[in-house]
């Protein structure tokens, strides 16, 4: 069936919400990435089977990532008469269970994380109230008042958690595609542009560059024949955004784009999403095809005469063709490898016509920010940063998972408020914005305002939002070795600075770490760090630096006692501690010895044991196995 | 015409023009190493590097790839060039510390010891071989492998080329040597691409003179008498001497 216009979204608006709010229950489980990997499709089977043993009348659903990835796998129970209640942490037992006490029209309280007694329907600008007649779930918080969700706003994210990704018409339910539908029919291209750009939109893949302008360099661009492009390649260790966005809301960047490319004047798109996400993969093929079935993508979509036809393209692998460039290199079938800008993308892009290139949250922001209107919009966040950002908060943190906060928010809101603070009391130390391209931020500056600007003046960068915490056990030497690594790896190694360069300040932070640096190598170390940055070819190379800078910047009392007292503040490096076993705290349990993998421990029953330096291998076991903290690191 | 400025003297070039023959027509020596006119410019060696003021942004580009703007201001001997240079070449001499060229290259700076553990690999990766195979003579026999430091010049699987016409382009273009191509009785063997190809011997001397692959590809793209793919390039110039002796003593 083709929709021809707003009617006939409107009747399918009436199915979708048929389909999120049916007459009997409905429980919904959320298969991300990261249900599945805490297992959530055991879960799901498990639902099912008992439903159908028990031969209750329920719906069993799909649905994509809530955020509370630490919480996973997470079930959510709504019933005609009742709050929406979501469970976590649960297994097939637990599910078994859970449905058992739901037949019986109870709640299982102690497994509840929080209830919702009505939801945000952000496009329309309303907010649906559930019909709440029974008693159940009465002393469950309310999740808008979880501390974990208290301070976002769920603009990108709208619909994660909240749809079946594989259902576009519970999409169009929640106001998806009325906005094209308007696009189309009243708004002419320079008028969509103009919203774009009053509402200060800026590119989420972290760069920052006005998505209006843009798209106006790009529509200016002579050619007849112009692309638009979703980066989709989402590279950055800890960052899951645009996985979880695709997987659990894949319209909304078909939307999005099909409004890009009528601004622009494109008829053709593609979405570069990497071969490692598999499942974001089949949800934007399954998601392409039902909107070409229905006429929102492909021929005359929405009967307006305007063609937009999308193509997925799978990278291999390539943390570089996240890079613009280097991307397109990838789409045309070339070695990933970047080139030299200008020629931008907007005058010499995809087989060197015209071509726009916005990350998947740049895209999933447009319909709303149409719908909504720039002044709404741009209400939120900062002077030069508007709206929400997209974070993924990992790393020493109590609360892992997505998190979408208005831009501008402080670092100490994400981590002791969403966040919850650091696992086991322990301090906070710094945290990692931008993955590898980004840099360390110590908890002095915790009071910073995450935006574009306040972020790159400490030395880092939004980048795509990746947020990793460490924890006062973090050793920062390591850490940039870690990042470094990591990008000498990815380098293309086409310009010598990135290459060489990478290679030689791993190096040097490898003979830190081993205590067989020298005061000069510090020196060294930094004034590669700018010529890598100054002088490589693309932003790779120009941002890899960023983790030594800051950590430098930072800690750098961290590196000259690696390299002046030959110590590891933190005790991480291998090559700078040594293990031994305290004579008064000994009490010759003999566990220690038992744990050594090197036999590297020797003592008598009941008398204090020790370590022979030239066996142990620094592992560590004996430290976390002795009950009597006798084991001691210097 | 587009005017600009480079080390504050005033120039005016064509539309298209790159920095690097901005300069160059002032006289302005600037470096190049992965830089050359027969192929397209690649941006790689960074040797090249210059300075450009627009507007209120300065910033580090390569001349060979940057195009020059009208009111374009651009420095080649700024302090953060020639330290940016000077490390990007010390970088390439711990690489391939016996290379003349770079040897050459860092005395002209001033570097006089390279602070970083010594390599001894002949290829710098400034690509010209592979764009002078794909570009000049259309074979594409080789190609980059591996990523980041890994990174190789390569035929495809490190295997023998069925593609390679032996002509040599890439071995005469590398500056630094590294490509080695040898030559046993009706051989030729180019070690660097595991690809060895028959000769063919010269109509008059007997002599092997050239791959019969690469006579094959030339008599296919240029209008030449046959004879002149039989023949050796020695005897082609005693033929060639001959008929001009021939005239002179009026035999003709």
């Amino acid at each position: 069936m083709k929709i021809k216009d707003q009617k006939d979204l409107e009747k399918l608006k009436v199915k979708g919400l048929d389909s999120l709010y049916p007459k009997a229950m409905k429980i919904n489980v959320g298969l991300a990435t990261c249900g599945i990997a805490t297992g959530a499709q055991a879960v799901f089977e498990s639902i099912v089977k008992e439903i159908q043993k028990q031969g209750i009348d329920a719906v069993v659903s799909k649905t994509g990532c809530l955020g509370f990835c630490q919480k996973e796998p997470l079930v959510d129970v709504w019933q005609p008469d009742s709050a929406r209640i979501i469970y976590c942490e649960m297994n097939p037992e637990k599910a078994r269970d859970l449905v058992n006490e739901l037949a019986q029209g109870k709640t299982r309280r102690e497994w509840a994380l929080c209830k919702l007694e009505e939801e945000e329907f952000i496009i329309e600008g309303t907010k649906r109230k559930y019909s709440i007649t029974g008693k159940n779930g009465k002393d469950i918080p309310l999740y808008q008042e979880l501390p974990f969700y208290k301070k976002q706003k769920k603009i990108v994210l709208r619909n994660c958690g909240f749809i079946n990704p594989d259902n576009i018409e519970e999409y169009i339910a929640r106001g998806g595609y009325f906005t094209l539908a308007r696009v189309l029919s009243n708004l002419k291209e320079e008028q969509v542009i103009e919203e774009i750009k009053n509402s200060g939109l800026r590119g989420r893949g972290g760069a920052g560059f006005p998505t209006g302008v843009k798209w106006k360099f790009c529509r200016d661009a002579p050619g007849d024949m112009k692309y638009i492009i979703c980066n989709a390649d989402e590279g950055d260790p800890g960052a899951y955004m645009d996985r979880s966005i695709l997987e659990g809301d894949p319209h909304s960047v078909l939307e999005g784009m099909v409004i890009g490319a009528y601004a622009i004047g494109s008829h053709e798109g593609y979405i570069y999403v990497r071969n490692e996400y598999p499942l974001a993969y089949q949800s934007v093929k399954q998601a392409i095809e039902q909107a070409e079935e229905y006429g929102l993508l492909g021929e005359n979509i929405l009967n307006s005469g305007f063609n937009f036809e999308i193509r997925i393209s799978q990278g291999a692998g390539a943390f570089v063709c996240g890079e613009e460039t280097a991307l397109l290199a990838s789409i045309e079938g070339r070695i990933g490898e970047p080139r030299p800008r200008p020629p931008f993308p907007a005058e010499r892009g995809l087989w060197d016509k015209p071509t726009n290139i916005n990350n998947v949250k740049t895209w999933a922001n447009i319909p709303v920010i149409i719908a909504r209107g720039a002044d709404w919009y741009s209400k939120m966040g900062t002077a030069k940063s508007k709206g929400t950002m997209v974070f993924s908060l990992v790393g020493k943190i109590n609360n892992t998972g997505l998190v979408e906060v208005p831009m501008g928010i402080k670092l100490r809101e994400m981590i002791y408020d969403i966040g919850g603070g650091i696992p086991e009391g322990k301090k906070f130390k710094a945290v990692q914005t931008g993955g590898p391209s980004g840099g360390c931020i110590p908890s002095e500056l915790a009071d910073l305002e995450v935006d574009y600007e306040k972020l790159t003046q400490a030395g880092s960068m939004m980048g795509s939002g990746g947020m990793v915490v460490m924890d006062e056990d973090t050793c920062m030497v390591n850490v940039a070795k870690y990042f470094l690594n990591f990008t000498r790896d990815e380098s293309c190694g086409k310009c010598t600075p990135c290459r060489e360069g990478i290679k030689r300040m791993l190096e040097i932070l490898d003979d830190i770490s081993k205590g067989k640096a020298e005061e000069k190598d510090l020196e060294l170390l930094e004034s590669l760090a700018k010529v890598v940055k100054d002088a490589s070819l693309c932003a790779l190379g120009g941002t890899a630096p960023n983790p030594v800078l800051t950590t430098l910047r930072y800690f750098r009392n961290e590196y000259e006692a690696h390299i002046k007292d030959k110590k590891c503040p933190a005790h991480i490096c291998p090559d700078l501690i040594r293990y031994s076993i305290s004579k008064e705290k000994c009490t010759g349990c003999g566990l220690c010895l038992k744990e050594c993998p090197q036999k590297a421990i020797s003592g008598e029953k009941k008398k204090p044991h020790s370590i022979d330096k030239n066996k142990c291998i620094k592992c560590g076991i004996c430290y976390e196995v002795c009950k009597f903290d006798a084991v001691e690191i210097d | 015409m587009l005017n600009l400025t480079i080390d504050a003297k005033k120039v005016s070039v064509e539309k298209g023009t790159t920095v690097l023959h901005a300069a160059r027509k002032l006289g302005i020596e600037i470096p190049t190493l992965c830089y050359h006119e027969g192929v397209s410019p690649y941006g790689a060696c960074r040797v090249c590097l210059v300075e450009v003021v627009k507007g209120r942004r300065t910033g580090l580009t390569s001349s060979c790839t940057c195009l020059v703007e009208e009111g374009m201001e651009v420095k080649t001997d700024s302090p953060g060039v020639l330290e940016s240079r000077r490390l990007i070449v010390e970088l390439l001499l711990a690489r391939s510390p016996e290379v003349k060229k770079i040897r050459e290259l860092a005395q002209e700076m001033g570097i006089e010891r390279v602070r970083f553990r010594k390599e001894d690999k002949e290829c710098i990766l400034c690509g010209l071989c592979v764009r002078v195979c794909e570009e000049i003579i259309g074979a594409s026999v080789i190609g980059f492998i591996n990523r980041g430091a890994d990174r190789e010049v390569e035929t495809p699987f490190q295997a023998q080329s069925d593609v390679c016409i032996g002509c040599g382009a890439c071995s005469s273009v590398c500056p630094t040597g590294a490509i080695k191509i040898k030559e046993i009785f009706d051989k030729r063997i180019l070690e660097t691409w595991h690809t060895e190809l028959e000769l063919k011997s010269c109509k008059i001397c007997g002599r092997y003179f050239a791959p019969k692959k690469e006579l094959e590809q030339l008599k296919g793209k240029v209008e030449l008498p046959e004879e002149i793919f039989e023949i050796c390039m020695d005897c082609r110039r005693k033929d060639l001497s001959r008929k001009i002796s021939e005239i002179k003593t009026g035999m003709i």
